[in-house]
């Protein structure tokens, strides 16, 4: 037995460390890797009808991958441009929304970690309590204040500053401030934590040897708050490209999310294969793309988890 | 000494909300002085530093440095470098960067900023270690490091807010004769912060005594220590026996003082207060315990105390007696180290005699707290 487990049953008692062990082993495996690794297994395989299923048609195959790339056999394009674009464009927003996303929440954090006194709690509970309402509520309320004849067209229209309505929903402007909105939080309470421990004489020190405030942030604060901002982008990224229900409610009827083709496919098309390899393709282009990041920005993964 | 740029304080206010931090201080620090603000934990000290370096605006009053009114000048504006208590080392910047981060920010090339902090580096003695991590330095060297990022932003004035108080006893005594000589060499003004009278008196070419908010005396070292200007500076700076009384009697800077138990007391009025004792007026009267000595049998008169041995402690060079009057107040006595000790005398009653000159008259007021 390794060391780490014979100490943790030491702690624990072996009949309560048994159990925290096995449920811990349950979720992870049972909960998380059992069912992706089926997923994977499917992503792999023909769509075939249920009695079909373990029958000799049922043999490993690349065509649900193939059709992301390719399209359906003997179609018209070269490429499946359609499906393609939204791909990539998906990846594209979710990068502008965690861009977008850290912008914002950058100044809150610093003010937030950085000031003392009692405000600081009022100011996080007005910011986490509206997350008990649910994120389809949400994202309607978005939409009352960005649609047609919502809160801010009403306004400017009625102010006579524009003539007709502006379609925030066709341009996709209440999608992005949807996705921004609803991982606000995830983007802020990691870089919190890590600035509410910078000290604060360091930066008195930087502006005391004669730095403006930008390169006391640039030089000074960043750096320091790095752990927490690349845990904060990660989380977002994630989120944000494999979100549903703000695509949905939010999104212009031109603009599709790729979560909402996987979504079409296993749900509309009754394809469980070809959603799964659309998924997979997702998930681990995701996961390359942090990685690469990481690796630009010199991030450890240990970092992360702080 | 070089004529460097000198710091006054006029009329100097500062309150937060209805408190009052700095009363009314008026100071004149000359250029290339090493001057030490003294005071204990909460008397403003630091307030005024803060004011000083421009992190906070006096309510009242005006900051001058090298005759220029700082008022709207922000701390990264002003020719002073602070070095914090805590020093307030970037922990994820190399010690040359660290060091050189002032000319960082004015664009200099890594080429010089490198060079420029290995000669400092040279000069702190701490060669060949631009390369590391704060963290793997030790305190006194971190200080080092301190020190010479400071000294980089070339400034006319450096502050030193209780730079050693991190520091064991062994290193901040080294550190105190670093300290003095780094200024001797740079020749620009020290404001140093303290609550040490150690370090105060050993590096200071002035010294301004602090107490709630109020500045009780500016002077240098052997001033405040031989002649100090209220109750409050006798009893803060070193080791003091106070006894109090009323004034009996005043001729010329004399006084004598009827201190009940004790009896009648010769003092000279300190010189900050001559002419403000009057007779019946209350007074303390102060003796270091070195001014006192043991005399010889029968002797009696307005010098003399007598006292009961309780104890005594061998300090190396001088033997501490503790002894207590006829109201069990207890006198502090120290003889140098003759190789005699009192330790037989525990219990008897013996006469302490002093000289006139060695004892300080000053108004009662507020002693400082053990």
């Amino acid at each position: 037995m390794p060391g780490f487990l014979k100490e943790f049953f030491n702690r624990n008692g072996t009949g309560m460390g048994l159990t925290i062990l096995l449920l811990v082993l349950f979720w992870t495996i049972g909960l998380i890797i059992l069912p992706q690794l089926s997923m994977l297994d499917f992503s792999f395989r023909p769509n075939l009808p249920p009695p079909e299923i373990g029958g000799p048609k049922d043999v490993y195959t690349l065509e649900n991958y193939q059709y992301l790339v390719y399209g359906p056999e003997g179609g018209s394009q070269d490429y499946n441009s359609v499906d393609l674009r939204v791909f990539f464009r998906t990846l594209i927003a979710a990068v502008c929304v965690t861009i977008f996303n850290l912008i914002l929440c950058y100044p809150i954090a610093y003010y937030l970690g950085q000031s003392k006194g009692n405000h600081i709690r009022i100011f996080a509970m007005m910011l986490i309590i509206p997350y008990w309402i649910n994120e389809i509520l949400r994202a309607f309320a978005l939409r009352i204040i960005f649609g047609e004849t919502g809160v801010l067209n009403t306004i400017f229209v009625g102010l006579g500053i524009w003539d007709t309505p502006f379609d925030f929903i066709r341009n996709d402007i209440a999608l992005y401030a949807g996705l921004g909105y609803a991982y606000i939080l995830l983007m802020i309470f990691p870089i919190y934590n890590v600035i509410e421990s910078l000290d604060h004489n360091q930066i008195e020190a930087a502006r005391d040897l004669g730095a403006p405030w930008w390169r006391i942030h640039w030089r000074v604060v960043i750096p320091y708050a790095k752990p927490g901002i690349s845990s904060g982008c990660t989380m977002v990224f994630m989120l944000s490209a494999g979100a549903l229900a703000a695509p949905q409610i939010l999104g212009g009827p031109s603009s599709l999310w790729f979560t909402q083709l996987i979504y079409q496919q296993f749900n509309d098309n009754n394809d469980w294969p070809q959603g799964a390899a659309y998924a997979i393709v997702l998930l681990v282009t995701c996961i390359l793309f942090v990685l690469a990041m990481m690796r630009l920005f010199k991030v450890n993964m240990g970092d992360i988890g702080k | 000494m070089s004529a460097g740029i000198g710091v006054d304080l006029q009329n100097l206010w500062i309150r937060f909300g209805d408190f009052v931090a700095v009363r009314d201080a008026n100071v004149n620090i000359n250029g290339g002085d090493f001057f030490s603000f003294l005071g204990p934990s909460g008397c403003g000290k630091t307030t005024i530093l803060r004011a000083v370096s421009g992190f906070l605006e006096p309510s009242e009053g005006n900051v001058l440095i090298g005759g220029k009114d700082m008022k709207g000048i922000g701390p990264n504006k002003r020719p002073t470098a602070l070095i914090f208590q805590n020093l307030a080392l970037f922990p994820l910047m190399k010690v040359w960067e660290n060091i050189t981060f002032s000319m960082e920010i004015k664009g200099t090339s890594a080429v010089q900023r490198r060079k420029r902090a290995d000669e400092l580096l040279d000069m702190i003695a701490l060669p060949g270690q631009g390369d590391k991590l704060p963290s793997e330095l030790s305190g006194g060297q971190r200080q080092r490091v301190a020190i010479a990022r400071a000294l980089c932003a070339e400034p006319d004035v450096l502050l030193l807010d209780e730079p050693l108080s991190a520091l064991d006893l062994k290193l901040r005594q080294h550190m105190r004769t670093e300290l003095r000589e780094i200024q001797q060499r740079v020749g620009i003004t020290f404001i140093y912060i303290t609550h040490d009278q150690g370090e105060a008196l050993t590096m200071s070419d002035n010294i301004a005594v602090m107490r709630a908010g109020v500045i009780d005396q500016i002077a240098d070292g052997k001033t405040i220590y031989n002649d100090p200007a209220t109750a409050f500076a006798a009893s803060f700076v070193g080791e003091n026996n106070v006894f109090r009384g009323t004034v009996k009697r005043v001729s010329g800077s004399e006084v004598l003082i009827a201190t009940g138990r004790s009896g009648d007391l010769a003092a000279r009025i300190s010189t900050a207060n001559q002419g403000k004792l009057r007779e019946g007026d209350e007074a303390m009267m102060f003796v270091r315990p070195e001014a006192l000595s043991v005399a010889t049998d029968g002797m009696s008169g307005d010098h003399c105390i007598n006292v009961r041995v309780k104890h005594e402690e061998f300090e190396g060079n001088v033997f501490n007696i503790f002894t207590e009057d006829a109201g069990g107040k207890e006198i502090k006595v120290s003889l140098p180290n003759t190789g005699q000790s009192f330790q037989d005398h525990t219990g008897q009653t013996i006469t302490l005699e002093y000289e006139t000159r060695n004892a300080v008259a000053v108004p009662a007021g507020e002693l400082a707290a053990e």
